[in-house]
């Protein structure tokens, strides 16, 4: 007598708006992302240009699992190519930045140069006229895989896809305008944080992009009063629906209106203020009463302007049921001492201690735990409707829906 | 060295840490002078000299703010802290202040018992002495991991 396994997968109806649970569990599933997804025909943020400014500077990161190495090499230009070497696949580079005018793998000292080309083979022509690798071998033949560059505002994309349309055109305009507008001069690292999140990679994107969640989870600015009621927003989804921009401005109508005074009396009256409200002291300074803006890219990449507080995070998968995130906190060159110390306190809204998202570090892992004996149902994304269009109200899952949408298309799924 | 000086800054952050452990946050500021520094950042930002801090806090009421929106605001699991500490290096000392670096380690016990260490590193210190007691005019707490798990919500 046999015994019928019951399959693994239930099967995903068309749409968007309901999601299977084991998308955030099988290893199966991460493998296909990997083939499809990272190493398929998207832009993958890797670095900041400002983290290799200099001829001979590198960094290791990851595309999707991939290692990767980012170079600036003397032809002024950026390069990447995977962090592996072609004679027996260990790793090139073990630092996480460093200068270097080539890179010698450490197991046999075969040795790369800046854009990742096989340059020299250890006793190639043997030791004393013996041993040595045969007449036939070429060096041009072994190669770690090298990845397409584009950069936009000092942001560094990778592509191992050759086909992957140019970076505006993937992004569309809306995308690219928004990005400009926060990183529209030099920007400069002032802190780098890295995150270990318990929970498949999705969770933590599906998140960034969940508008829905923001005054429910995070009850930092309700608690302590500050007021938001002269707020208007809404929510841009690329034509994709992969790419997002979730955004909150004053409405100086809004703020006029009797509604807001009577709030503002009313707030001003309670006593649960915070004790030193200049953690919260801020400027317009990109001049357009724009107080929030949270800008995704697929797959893995968020800019976030948060009054002053400007940050990229990096969303990479580390197994099915992990994900690493990398907080890489801005400012501009020219910041005056007053500015960045403004934005260093904002800061504390923000990281794996921030007032508005610790909250996120953490409700991933409830959900992949909560699910963890339903693999075959699934969650509901009907908020807003099934659509993936922009919007000028934020009670909507239509960016969640977009990136189903996008994750669909790419997955063949 | 001074002997007092050294009995006296182990009490110091024994008291602190018995504070966070056994969770009476609200005293916590009170280690702290009302114009304090605070930051927690780790090895790597602190050697490069990057400025940012998961806590960045240059008042006591930053501190009392934070343990408030711990308190109200924010949503994390039940969890609790141990720290063990290490002995303090006094790198220097006069009549009014000291600046000194202790080692520490902070396991995190988490609702249903799952305990990890989470955090080990050195605190960088100022105290100021403030009659017979110390108080905290600066405390870097700078962590030996860049990587934090899944977020760090009670202070260390």
């Amino acid at each position: 007598m046999s015994i019928k396994p019951r399959s693994l997968a239930s099967e995903w109806p068309e749409g968007v708006t309901s999601i299977p649970y084991w998308l955030y569990q099988d290893a199966g599933v991460l493998k296909l992302e990997q083939e499809r997804i990272y190493q398929g025909a998207t832009w993958n943020y890797v670095c900041l240009e400002a983290e290799i400014p200099n001829t001979g500077d590198y960094r290791t990161t990851h595309v999707g699992e991939m290692p990767i190495i980012v170079t600036r090499h003397s032809d002024g230009e950026i390069y990447a190519f995977e962090n592996r070497c072609a004679h027996r696949g260990a790793l090139i580079a073990l630092e996480d930045s460093g200068n270097a005018k080539e890179l010698t793998c450490v197991y046999h000292a075969w040795s790369y140069d800046l854009t990742g080309t096989l340059k020299g083979v250890a006793f190639q022509r043997g030791v004393r006229g013996k041993g040595g690798m045969p007449e036939s071998f070429r060096k041009e033949d072994h190669n770690p895989r090298k990845l397409r560059i584009a950069t936009l505002c000092g942001l560094v994309f990778a592509s191992l896809d050759d086909d992957v349309p140019p970076l505006e055109d993937y992004l569309g305009d809306e995308v690219v305008r928004c990005v400009e507008r926060v990183l529209y001069k030099p920007a400069k690292v002032i802190g780098q944080f890295k995150q270990m999140l318990p929970n498949n990679w999705k969770l933590y994107f599906e998140n960034v992009k969940d508008s829905y969640h923001a005054s429910l989870l995070h009850v930092f600015f309700t608690t302590f009063r500050i007021n938001r009621l002269s707020q208007k927003g809404g929510v841009i989804v690329s034509d994709s629906g992969a790419h997002h921009v979730s955004y909150s401005a004053i409405d100086p109508k809004e703020q006029e209106s009797a509604e807001y005074q009577a709030e503002k009396l009313r707030s001003d009256k309670d006593g649960f203020r915070l004790r030193d409200p200049s953690m919260l002291d801020g400027v317009d300074e990109f001049g357009d009463g724009v107080t929030l803006q949270i800008l995704s890219i697929f797959p893995g990449f968020v800019l976030q302007q948060i009054q002053n507080c400007i940050a990229v995070r990096q969303i990479l998968p580390q197994g099915s049921q992990s994900t690493e995130l990398n907080w890489t906190y801005l400012g501009f060159e020219d910041d005056t001492p007053q500015m960045e110390k403004m934005r260093l306190k904002q800061a504390n809204l923000i990281g794996a201690s921030g007032f508005v998202s610790m909250e996120d570090g953490a409700v991933g892992g409830f959900v992949q735990r909560g699910i963890r004996c339903a693999g075959d149902e699934f969650s509901v994304l009907q908020m807003g409707g099934a659509g993936i269009s922009s919007s000028d109200y934020r009670a909507t899952e239509s960016s969640v829906r977009g990136f189903w949408h996008a994750y669909r298309s790419y997955m063949g799924l | 060295m001074s002997t007092t000086t050294f009995e006296a800054i182990n009490k110091f952050n024994v008291t602190y840490a018995a504070c966070i452990d056994e969770d009476t946050l609200e005293a916590w500021p009170e280690f702290f002078t009302n114009d304090c520094f605070y930051k927690v950042t780790t090895i790597e930002n602190h050697q490069k000299k990057l400025p940012a801090g998961l806590i960045y806090a240059d008042s006591k009421g930053m501190l009392q703010d934070r343990i408030s929106s711990l308190r109200e605001a924010n949503i994390y699991e039940r969890q609790r802290y141990r720290h063990i500490l290490g002995m303090p290096l006094i790198e220097e000392e006069t009549d009014t202040a000291i600046r000194a670096e202790t080692a520490f380690l902070v396991s995190r016990v988490m609702r249903g018992g799952k305990m990890d260490l989470f955090a080990t590193g050195k605190y960088v210190d100022e105290l100021q002495r403030d009659g017979d007691r110390l108080l905290l005019r600066k405390r870097v707490v700078v962590c030996d991991s860049i990587s934090i798990d899944t977020l760090l919500a009670i202070p260390l």
